[in-house]
């Protein structure tokens, strides 16, 4: 099966929340946040998706469009096909529902994004910083982020010996 | 070590300095501090084809029966307070190597924002390592120099009132 | 709870009042996996949850990639897995290739294979030798840098570096096998295949290290596709899945190989045995595609034409390779500048520490040591 069957599938039984498909050297399908998690399950447990594996979950900034990007790529063991999924959360009020439930590896994969980007995933078990210390400001990966100086005394900048 | 012919066989003259640094130089034990690429260097430093062992120097596990530091790769922030902590658990005499141009200086990850530039901003340094990461004969040249060094301090100085209180102070 | 087949009870002489301790592993240790802590609550010598922390080498890869560009990337990724670069730099060549539709010549495919398979062996060399020092055999890291020697050696004379190689760019690779090389690297081979049995004779075989290994941290086949575990992670559960023969890229399917899966041959199905098994089982199918790489090398350039100032169009792409320690994911968004807008890393080995929590309740703290050696673990591929 490819992109435009999973869209078709998809959208017969979700309808609204299954925005068009987009273009590109990856087809991506468009999921509203809301419905993530009963998308996901339906892909999970039907005959001919199967997507048994949850193999990258990844946050991308996009200031210009006002969102941040959280981009499922799913794959199936079984029956060897991939697809894309794409959500779009505002970036002043990033929260979206965590699938953990879904596929196990979703804990540690939406704790990346949480940390670098700064969305939060309702519902998941263990929400807190998994790269950065625990008492680092701000969320690097995003745009508008500005390095700090120093971190507990030890200052970011290296005078140059010239 | 200076050896005067005139002497019966079994003594040999020297100062005690010399004598007291010679043997620490030549079982100079290092703790295990790799932290990235350059920690894999350093094992094949420690293997095989070029030898750390044979200048004495074992790796030991713990700071607690170490006297040097080979620091080896990139030093984060998160880990920055950490080897503080580690080289303040280490006796003295102790020494510290910086290995590679990340715990030199910070290396090619300046541009990152949580890499502390440089090992020396949290514990002092003895001999700087370049390379990215450093041959296993750099090292050693590094091991060398460190050994070098170690050959030219003084333990046993005749101490006024002044000094006294300046090494308590 | 079992060890090794045999049931162990944990005994509380009467009126003696027990307490959990909390212990602190790292992240300074003494293996070979780098800077990882685990924080260790544990009965006496039974771990009751082993928590990873980690992030102590975050280097913030991914963001310095919007910084200098697709070219000058391709150095810092040899540093997202500085003990198998030259897959990593594969990966990045791979997806900035897919963005702009670059195609590579057929003599860099096969300079890129040999490349990689040459790393492959190195890489699960160091792997199995340092599984051997965690759980205290010292003699088998010892022949294993031996041979990494001779491989660094091989690679320098290619590249120019011993470890963090940048032999690839995008478009190809960066230089020719030198002359004379072939014969060098088919010698190699002559030499380091029948070292495998002497491996196996010397350590794999060995009834203290297979008690300490077979029925330790039994990961099913769909726990490991939950967790999303790859590479000889997942093959030593059972699942028969190589990106190289199901989801092939460069000139693999011209090449004949078999896919080593863990067949619980000396305890169950999934245990760290089996995930050490096929790895030592992969170095003599690298053998087998290096023998052949480098007898069919064809003629030709090494390096496309690419611009300078290399901007594919807008879009995304995913790319998948198998690195050494398994199925590696590739992202990138490019938004049509010189400068990527994101580039997104997905390792096997973040994935794997992952479940290392849920493996390791009710084992014994040496346990896991073996736990994490067999998951191959390297911390720049967790923290990036």
């Amino acid at each position: 099966m490819d992109a435009a069957a999973f869209h078709q599938a998809l959208q017969s039984r979700f309808g609204e929340a299954i925005g068009p498909l987009e273009g590109g050297l990856e087809p991506a399908i468009r999921v509203a946040p809301a419905q993530i998690v009963p998308v996901c399950e339906y892909l999970k447990k039907d005959g001919a998706s199967a997507f048994d594996c949850l193999s990258n979950v990844s946050g991308v900034d996009y200031p210009k469009r006002n969102e941040i990007e959280v981009v499922y790529h799913l794959f199936s063991y079984p029956k060897r096909h991939a697809c894309v999924l794409k959500v779009g959360v505002p970036r002043d009020n990033p929260t979206m529902p965590s699938v953990f439930r879904v596929w196990a590896t979703a804990i540690w994969q939406e704790r990346e994004v949480f940390d670098l980007l700064g969305v939060v995933f309702e519902g998941h078990p263990d929400l807190r910083r998994i790269l950065l210390p625990e008492d680092w400001v701000g969320h690097p990966l995003r745009k508008d982020f500005v390095e700090p100086t120093e971190y507990h005394g030890i200052s970011t900048k290296r005078e140059s010996m010239l | 070590m200076s050896l005067l012919n005139t002497m019966p066989e079994y003594t040999v003259t020297t100062k005690i300095d010399e004598m007291l640094n010679w043997t620490r130089k030549s079982s100079l034990w290092y703790m295990l501090f790799g932290l990235a690429c350059c920690a894999i260097e350093m094992m094949q430093t420690g293997g095989p084809r070029s030898d750390l062992d044979r200048f004495g120097a074992v790796p030991r596990a713990t700071p607690r029966q170490s006297d040097l530091m080979i620091v080896a790769g990139t030093l984060t922030l998160k880990m920055a307070l950490r080897t503080k902590v580690l080289y303040d658990q280490m006796p003295d005499p102790k020494y510290v190597i910086s290995m590679g141009s990340c715990s030199n200086c910070g290396g090619l990850f300046q541009l990152a924002y949580s890499v502390c530039d440089g090992v020396d901003k949290v514990i002092p340094v003895d001999v700087y390592v370049p390379g990215c990461p450093p041959r296993p004969e750099s090292l050693t040249e590094g091991l060398l120099k460190l050994q070098e060094k170690m050959m030219q301090e003084k333990w046993l100085v005749r101490r006024g009132e002044g000094d006294i209180a300046a090494a308590e102070a | 709870m079992s060890l090794g087949g045999y049931d162990v009870e944990v005994e509380r002489p009467g009126g003696l009042a027990t307490e959990e301790m909390t212990l602190n592993m790292g992240p300074q240790h003494p293996s070979t996996h780098g800077v990882l802590r685990f924080i260790v609550k544990a009965d006496g010598e039974v771990m009751r949850e082993a928590i990873p922390d980690v992030g102590y080498l975050h280097r913030s890869i991914e963001k310095i990639a919007e910084k200098v560009g697709y070219h000058g990337f391709m150095p810092y990724t040899d540093r997202v897995d500085y003990v198998a670069a030259m897959p990593c730099n594969q990966g990045w060549a791979m997806v900035s290739e897919k963005l702009a539709g670059i195609e590579v010549p057929r003599r860099a495919e096969y300079c890129r294979v040999i490349a990689v398979e040459f790393n492959r062996i190195s890489s699960h060399l160091l792997s199995v030798g340092s599984m051997g020092m965690d759980i205290g055999a010292y003699t088998p890291f010892t022949h294993a840098l031996r041979e990494r020697e001779y491989i660094n050696d091989l690679l320098e004379e290619l590249c120019g570096a011993r470890l963090t190689f940048n032999y690839m760019r995008i478009g190809g690779v960066a230089w020719d096998l030198p002359p004379d090389w072939v014969p060098k690297a088919v010698a190699f081979l002559d030499r380091f295949e029948p070292l495998i049995d002497e491996y196996n004779a010397l350590i794999s075989y060995n009834k203290i290290y297979v008690e300490r290994l077979a029925n330790v941290a039994v990961i099913s086949a769909a726990d490991a596709v939950d967790y999303n575990l790859v590479g000889p992670n997942l093959r030593g559960s059972g699942v028969k899945f190589d990106v190289r023969k199901d989801l092939p890229y460069s000139v693999y399917p011209e090449f004949q190989f078999d896919v080593p899966v863990g067949r619980g041959e000396m305890g169950t199905v999934g245990d760290s045995f089996d995930r050490y098994i096929v790895r030592i089982n992969e170095m003599i199918e690298s053998c087998k595609i290096l023998r052949q790489a480098l007898a069919g090398v064809p003629e030709g350039s090494v390096l496309a034409k690419v611009p300078r100032k290399f901007k594919p169009p807008v879009g995304d792409a995913y790319v998948r390779i198998e690195s050494a320690r398994g199925d590696m994911g590739w992202y990138c968004v490019s938004d049509g500048t010189e400068y990527p807008h994101r580039v997104k890393i997905r390792t096997g080995s973040f994935t794997a520490t992952s479940i290392i929590d849920k493996v390791s309740r009710g084992l014994m703290l040496a346990d896991l040591i073996a736990v994490v050696a067999s998951f191959d673990l390297v911390a720049p591929e967790i923290d990036r």
